[in-house]
């Protein structure tokens, strides 16, 4: 289950870069989110993997999963929306004033 | 025991004194006054004791672990500045109030004013040196602010600038100074560093610290060569400079000597960075004094010379030459105080400061002009006026030396300042108010208004009561002032005028003959200075020095910044790639630990690889938006189900719902944004940034791979056991969120807030147009809003809301919570203006959102004070549990109320982020129908 685990992180982040990469601002923002869902991946499995014992206290249980990666990814997941939209609404804003939808403002020939 | 409130009523006072200004301008003054006149009343208690020789210490404990503690400390010296600043600023607050004109902002002038007050009350009182040196960088930048005053004129900012670097930089020397003599003696608070001398003066880090302290007190004080500010912020209003340039903020240099005296001094390394530089300072201030053709000008060169004589004479390090120190910064506070206000007067009635053009104005206005004699005969160091008191005492310790080789020097130099300083003021007063008749004045001159005189006469009132009476009113405070500069017995001293026919007396004729001379054969010496007068030009070097580092920067920035976003992501992501390797270089590495690893199942394998081609495909078609976007949304629930198995349903349940409304919003954007990106980049550069992606997203696959295999010290047990009795949840993830680490959230909550308001603040009014056709060049679908959606969507309504309350009150016990509430609810609203429309939608659902931000961010904060009440740290919880009939058991914390005020925040947030977006979309759209309509 690890090295899945592993898999997915890393093709989430090689994802995430590629489209950072890119020239226009739609791509980016796409790589963005890849590169949160990867981080919040990453987050949480720093807690080991647990398989059918969430954090929620129960009588008879002997073990849970690490609570505190899930209670740092919890609200990153929400901040990183925030921060999609706003750089969303930056992308959109400089396509109105710049008139083209490149990263650096200009078309590159 | 109130001695932070006597610092801290003129910080409050400036926000009140700002807003009372709105309902007439007359009110700041008022306000101003009463705000000085409320910290004297705190600090009066205090005095008698202090006067007794008690030192008050109080202490507001903050990080005792660190040794971080708010400390203040009321001494002799402490009270001597204090009482300055308080007196002075009082009668500053009623002179300013007839010198502003009614053009002039009060409100903004007397606010400035007061947190500079509350700054420069915060040096002198504080007893932790870092405390002390916030209050001494506050100084700086309060100064800027009153000193470019009136921001139209060039020259009050180009001064306000100068005076900012060269006090600013000083500070930062003084910041590092510091450092190393906390280091030094171990702590950062006077009591102890001032009884510390020997360990102090025998450490190998002394000289470094003595200089680093030295720049920052020098820099202030504007010793030579750091000087040339003070003269460029003369373009301060008058009150401003007869306040912070004669009697506090300059002062806060020679402030800083004489606090630090027991502890650094006594030295040969103080003795002669101290004496030279004062002595530097004495003679070139006094010299330059003499030509300047503007009033403030000639004040300023002088104030310059009058503090280089201070910083001499605690540079002569003798208990006598500290007293005669201590009394000089009295003696000066009160004569040039009156004196600048004296030349603000001038100046306000004539139109103009420049002695060229100003004579004769004795017939005009002889009540100012007795005023300014009378000053300037103290400063001019006259038998009977304050300052010759001091300056005599002067004259005597320069004496000290006088067997040394070459000791004759300092009474010479000295005796040419003196003479210097008798030819500048008789200059002000002769051609001031005598030399003929006024000619050219802009203004007809007149006597000013009766209360503008006020203060000038408080003060030249006490020039003439010190000079004559000394020991009987300025003794005391005198006394305890040295007392705790020296941290010992008093020197034997006796304030009197007549000490018999001594050297010093000798000195002071000399110095009133030769001054008298001098003023006489002040042509040739005038036109010597010409000569020399563009060599000592230091604004020029320096105005030189700041353009050569913005060059330099300039140049660092342009060699750093190739206005590429893709290329510095580029090689960002390269070097956190080399330093990441790096890092394992040479390291006994094994890439597999020993925990035991989990058996793979097929359902698990399945979706890895439904996963991995999603977001494959996605980068594939990242050109063809619409899909790439489908794809992401297909990753994102994959990243939800990832969350399910491995134990975290909060997460799962967050995801879900931010993976709706993260799809909703990009859709939104694409709609405004080309379809499809053009082909941009080369092969090559394609597969460079192919490369480095995989580099990336392997080496994160190694190190997670790494880590998973090995076992770890987690140290959530803490929270897990404590979860329930602690905090009354079962949910540990909800209970760490709003409770053990309830202050983060907090935290949290005010960024998303932040980030909805800037997204509101760069949409609002904004009018963007969309296209008209989609990818395929096919136009939008008339029937924008289908029957059948809209019905289950206004249906499902109050079910999603029903629900959305579940999740939020079942929050601390089982997975939920106002995060995925809130973002439960911001889905259903959403889904109302997906299916019926903005117009619709709008007439039936609130769309201010601010206030609901607001709300949730209140009841946050409300439900963190509130615990404050009953004593208890901020945001601390509590809970109990209630039968409800009907109900049940059923319990209610305190964290619920902080959790409500989250799930407002998440709501407000989210849907104004995507209210706003909607709204610029339906604009463009409708007026896109309405076209094909007509």
């Amino acid at each position: 289950m690890e090295a899945l685990v592993s898999i997915i992180i890393g093709v989430l982040t090689s994802c995430g870069v590629y489209l950072t990469l890119r020239g226009h601002t739609f791509p980016v923002v796409l790589g963005l989110t890849f590169l949160s869902y990867a981080v919040n991946l990453f987050l949480l499995v720093m807690g080991r993997l647990t398989i059918g014992s969430p954090p929620i206290i129960a009588e008879g249980m002997s073990g849970y999963a690490d609570p505190l990666p899930q209670a740092l990814v919890l609200t990153a997941i929400v901040i990183s929306f925030a921060m999609t939209a706003f750089v969303i609404v930056l992308a959109l804003k400089a396509h109105l004033e710049m008139g083209n939808d490149h990263v650096d403002g200009k078309h590159k020939s | 025991m109130n001695l932070s409130l006597v610092a801290l009523t003129p910080f409050l006072g400036a926000i009140f004194v700002a807003l009372i200004s709105r309902m007439g301008r007359l009110h700041a003054a008022w306000g101003a006054g009463a705000v000085a006149f409320l910290a004297l009343a705190i600090l009066s208690p205090l005095m008698a004791d202090t006067f007794a020789g008690q030192v008050f210490v109080q202490r507001i404990s903050w990080m005792p672990m660190l040794g971080l503690d708010i400390v203040f400390r009321l001494d002799g010296l402490g009270l001597l500045f204090a009482l300055m600043i308080l007196c002075i600023g009082l009668l500053i607050i009623l002179y300013a109030r007839y010198y502003l004109s009614e053009h002039d902002d009060m409100g903004r002038f007397y606010a400035y004013l007061l947190l500079f007050m509350g700054s420069m009350l915060g040096i002198v009182l504080s007893e932790h040196i870092i405390q002390m040196l916030i209050f001494w960088e506050l100084t700086s930048l309060s100064s800027f602010l009153l000193i470019s005053y009136w921001q139209t004129r060039q020259e009050s900012r180009t001064g306000a600038r100068m005076a900012l670097a060269v006090t600013g930089g000083g500070g930062l020397a003084l910041l590092g100074g510091f450092l190393l003599l906390g280091e030094i003696v171990g702590s950062y608070e006077l009591s102890v560093i001032l009884a510390s001398a020997d360990i102090i003066q025998s450490h190998s880090l002394y000289l470094p610290m003595l200089v680093l302290v030295l720049l920052g007190a020098f820099t202030k004080s504007a010793q030579f060569p750091f000087h040339f500010w003070l003269p460029n912020a003369m373009a301060a209003p008058t009150p401003v400079s007869a306040y912070l340039h004669s009697a506090t903020m300059v002062k806060a240099g020679v402030f800083l000597l004489a606090r630090m005296f027991p502890a650094l001094s006594g030295t040969p390394e103080w003795f002669w960075l101290v004496c030279i530089t004062g002595l530097t300072t004495l003679v070139f201030g006094a010299y330059i004094a003499m030509f300047k053709d503007d009033l403030k000008g000639l004040l300023a060169y002088s104030t310059i010379s009058h503090l280089g004589l201070i910083t001499l004479l605690f540079g002569i390090g003798t208990p006598l030459a500290a007293v005669a120190g201590v009394f000089h910064i009295i003696n000066h506070a009160i004569f040039k105080a009156s004196l600048f206000m004296a030349a603000g007067i001038i100046h306000h009635e004539t139109g103009t400061r420049d002695m060229r053009v100003l004579s004769g104005l004795w017939k005009y206005m002889p009540h100012t002009a007795l005023l300014a004699m009378v000053a300037a005969a103290s400063m001019a160091g006259v038998p009977l006026f304050n300052g010759f008191l001091s300056k005599e005492m002067f004259f005597a310790e320069t004496l000290f030396v006088i067997n040394e080789p070459w000791g004759w020097l300092l009474p010479t130099a000295a005796t040419m300042a003196g003479i210097f300083a008798v030819a500048y003021s008789l200059r002000f007063i002769h051609t001031v108010f005598f030399h003929g008749e006024p000619t050219d004045l802009p203004k007809k001159p007149h006597e000013p208004p009766r209360w503008m005189k006020v203060p000038v006469e408080i003060l030249v009132f006490l020039c003439l009561l010190v000079g004559i009476f000394p020991a009987l009113t300025v003794e005391p405070i005198l006394a305890v002032a040295a007392a705790s500069v020296l941290q010992g017995p008093l020197p034997p001293h006796d304030l009197a005028i007549w000490h018999g026919f001594n050297t010093a007396l000798i000195m002071s004729i000399i110095a009133l003959t030769g001054g008298v001379l001098a003023y006489l054969g002040r042509r040739p010496l005038a036109a010597f200075q010409v000569r020399i007068d563009k060599r000592l030009e230091f604004k020029r070097l320096f105005d030189y020095l700041l353009r050569q580092l913005f060059k330099f920067s300039g140049k660092v920035t342009r060699a750093l910044d190739t206005h590429s976003l893709q290329r510095m992501v580029f090689a960002f992501i390269f070097f956190v790639l080399v330093l990441g390797t790096t890092g394992f270089m040479g390291s006994e590495f094994t890439l597999t630990g020993d925990r035991v690893l989990l058996p793979i199942d097929g359902v698990s394998a399945l979706m890895t690889l439904i996963i991995v081609t999603a977001a494959i495909g996605s980068v594939v078609m990242h050109r063809q938006r619409l899909i790439a976007l489908i794809l992401l949304g297909a990753v994102g629930l994959g990243v939800a189900l990832v969350f399910v198995k491995f134990s975290a349903p909060d997460l799962a349940l967050t995801q879900l719902s931010v993976e709706v409304v993260t799809v909703v919003l990009i859709l939104l954007a694409l709609y405004f944004l080309p379809q499809r990106s053009p082909k941009e980049s080369s092969t090559l550069l394609r597969s460079r940034d192919a490369v480095i992606a995989t580099a990336a997203g392997g080496g994160v696959a190694v190190l997670v791979w790494a880590v998973l295999t090995r076992p770890y010290q987690s140290i959530s047990d803490y929270f897990l056991e404590h979860s329930l009795p602690g905090g009354g949840g079962t949910n540990v993830v909800n209970v760490i969120l709003v409770d053990f680490r309830g202050y983060d959230t907090l935290g949290e909550i005010t960024v998303l807030a932040l980030a909805g308001l800037g997204i509101y603040a760069m949409l609002d009014r904004l009018q963007l147009s969309g296209s008209l056709h989609d990818s395929e060049d096919r136009p939008w679908d008339k029937d924008m809003h289908p029957v059948i959606m809209a019905s289950f969507a206004r249906l499902l309504l109050p079910l999603a809301l029903l629900v959305s309350m579940y999740i939020l009150l079942r929050g601390h016990n089982l997975p939920g919570g106002g995060f995925i509430a809130g973002l439960v609810t911001a889905v259903a609203l959403v889904m109302q203006y997906l299916a019926n429309g903005v117009t619709w939608t709008q007439e039936r659902l609130p769309t201010n959102m601010h206030v609901v931000i607001g709300a949730g961010l209140l009841i946050a904060t409300i439900t963190g004070i509130a615990s404050w009440l009953f004593g208890y740290p901020f945001l601390t919880s509590t809970f109990s549990h209630i039968h409800w009939p009907l109900i049940g058991e059923f319990e209610l914390a305190s964290a619920m109320a902080f959790d409500l005020g989250v799930y407002l925040v998440v709501v407000g947030a989210t849907m104004l982020i995507l209210i706003y977006l909607g709204l610029v979309h339906s604009q463009s759209h409708l007026s896109h129908v309405r076209k094909r309509i007509r």
